[in-house]
């Protein structure tokens, strides 16, 4: 169960990063991760099944990714609809777009290779073999943490944050907030996607359905990361959220644990989020009379 | 040089609240002067600055820069030229970001933001030198969140920030107005300062009219969307507080406040 744990949370650890730029660094509530990581998955599987190696369809489904993110970019910044709104039209649209590319709602990849079960991972020491697959997601996870980070630190990273934190200055440093946007909605899409295509090649199927919730159990994630760590300045935000996802999987693990049904996932999924919610600002409210 | 032409701006057009503020008004702000504007509440003046940058739209008429239209450009374009302070401490910095971060972006204004290093590690000696003068002690706290600092300390490093690299314009908005007296003071000090040294064509709205009198070197006073009061040069400095108190007083009492 613990290696389940690990590698799930791991995996939706790279799309609590996506949200991460989102939600906490933009404060933008975007909806377009409900359809941007199923969209992922779905690059991923097609392409698998048409013979392309399996780690290429990863970087295929960070372009589509990113290409949901400029949409709803495109749509919030260009036709001023509201962000929530901007975010549910492509999610909406998008889910016609994945049925499209996957060509039917459910695509068994368990005749093909995957990134996880090839010839080279057959071949490994039967004492490695078991810990293949999450080495490898542990890999892709922090090499994506650690891009982040360093962009972060670029001037165009500088840029975004300041879009985020106080968007006037951007646009009195003579930068279009809007374009800053776009960019920051653009890689948070192509994290989440990337989250989608590595879940569809660790379960070696794609779902139409699998992205219902995501931005529940995203959020959920970059909340627990966030507010747990929040006093421990050394820990940065982005270790938090990969840690955040790890315990919220952890949770959900226990509590189906405790008897319930695989069906009543989404619901404990939902109870969990509102409990996360709850208990963070009974906390903030504590702070606040001790100050 | 800026300039206003024949504007008229009006707020909530075709509706019951219609008010015309602007209505073919025409300013002309001549090249290195120092323009301090006074006037009541509702009187045009932060509706003169927004207009100025692009924040609002005009019904007609048109805004010049250096003899250029600039009335169909995008606000954002326009600071390429211009910076600007606002009342609000809060929103000329990022608060979350240390001072360094907000430092360093404000030094890259008018540079591509690409994938370089955001922070210039060579540029930190400069960064102290230009906050040491300030003796607000900021120079020994590059890397702390600027959200954590005073009014006045978040003010000076918007002002800093609006000015460090070359522009042709200052555009302040009742920079000081949200601060204590003391501080406003040194703010005051430091705006004098940096607009003589960068030689910057300024547009300061106060509603502290000693300021307004003691800095710069034309006083104008707007009331309902036209210039009441236009002294420069010798003219202005022989004006005294009390001369434009009692003018001050006069169109407020005529408005009811």
């Amino acid at each position: 169960m613990l290696m389940t744990i690990l590698e799930q949370g791991l995996i939706y650890g790279i799309l609590a990063l996506g949200l991460l730029i989102t939600y906490r660094i933009l404060d933008f509530p975007d909806l377009t991760v409900d359809s941007s990581f199923p969209l992922g998955a779905a690059v991923s599987a097609i392409l698998t099944v048409n013979g392309v190696n399996p780690a290429l369809t990863l970087l295929a489904a960070i372009a589509a990714g990113a290409v949901a993110g400029l949409i709803t970019g495109f749509i919030h910044v260009k036709c001023k609809v509201r962000d929530l709104l901007s975010g549910i039209i492509t999610m909406t649209g998008l889910y016609s777009v994945n049925l499209r590319i996957a060509g039917k709602a459910n695509v068994p990849l368990f005749a093909y290779d995957t990134l996880f079960k090839n010839d080279f991972t057959k071949a490994l020491p039967a004492w490695i073999a078991p810990y293949a697959t999450l080495a490898l997601i542990l890999i892709i996870a922090l090499a994506a943490k650690l891009l982040l980070d360093l962009f972060l630190k670029t001037k165009a990273g500088y840029l975004l944050r300041a879009a985020g934190d106080n968007a006037s200055v951007v646009t009195t440093l003579a930068r279009d907030q809007g374009g800053v946007k776009i960019i920051g909605l653009m890689i948070a899409n192509a994290l989440v996607s990337l989250a989608g295509a590595v879940l569809c090649q660790q379960q070696r199927f794609f779902d139409i359905s699998m992205g219902t919730g995501t931005m529940v159990i995203g959020l959920a994630s970059v909340i627990i990361g966030t507010n747990l760590f929040r006093r421990t300045s050394l820990i940065k935000s982005t270790t938090a959220v990969l840690a955040g996802s790890i315990l919220y999987k952890a949770c959900v693990s226990i509590a189906l644990s405790l008897g319930l049904e695989s069906q009543d996932m989404k619901l404990v999924t939902a109870a969990l989020f509102l409990l996360i919610l709850v208990a963070g600002s009974v906390r903030r409210k504590k702070v606040r009379v001790h100050a | 040089m800026l300039e206003v032409q024949h504007i008229t701006k009006i707020y909530n057009p075709g509706t019951v609240h219609e008010t015309c503020l602007f209505r073919d008004f025409t300013l002309q702000i001549a090249q290195g002067s120092f323009v301090s504007v006074v006037g009541s509440n509702g009187s045009g003046k932060t509706s003169l600055l927004n207009i100025l940058c692009g924040s609002i739209p005009v019904e007609s008429g048109s805004i010049l820069m250096d003899g250029a239209d600039i009335t169909k450009v995008k606000e954002f374009r326009r600071y390429r030229r211009m910076g600007r302070v606002y009342q609000n401490p809060a929103m000329g910095t990022c608060p979350t970001m240390t001072i360094l971060e907000n430092l360093s972006m404000a030094d890259n204004k008018g540079r591509p933001f690409n994938l370089g290093f955001g922070t210039n590690k060579r540029r930190i000696q400069a960064y102290k030198d230009m906050l040491a003068p300030l003796g607000l002690g900021l120079e020994d706290k590059l890397g702390i969140p600027v959200g954590s600092l005073s009014g006045g300390q978040r003010q000076a490093l918007a002002l800093l920030m609006a000015t460090m690299t070359p522009i042709d314009f200052l555009i302040l908005d009742e920079h000081t107005a949200a601060l204590d007296p003391k501080t406003a003071e040194i703010i005051m000090e430091l705006t004098a300062k940096i607009v003589q040294e960068k030689h910057l064509t300024t547009l300061m709205v106060t509603h502290n009219l000693r300021h307004a009198l003691t800095y710069g070197d034309r006083l104008l006073m707007l009331h309902e969307g036209q210039v009441v009061l236009d002294r420069q040069g010798e003219e202005k400095r022989a004006t005294q507080l009390d001369d434009i108190l009692g003018l001050f007083n006069a169109i407020s009492i005529e408005c009811g406040n």
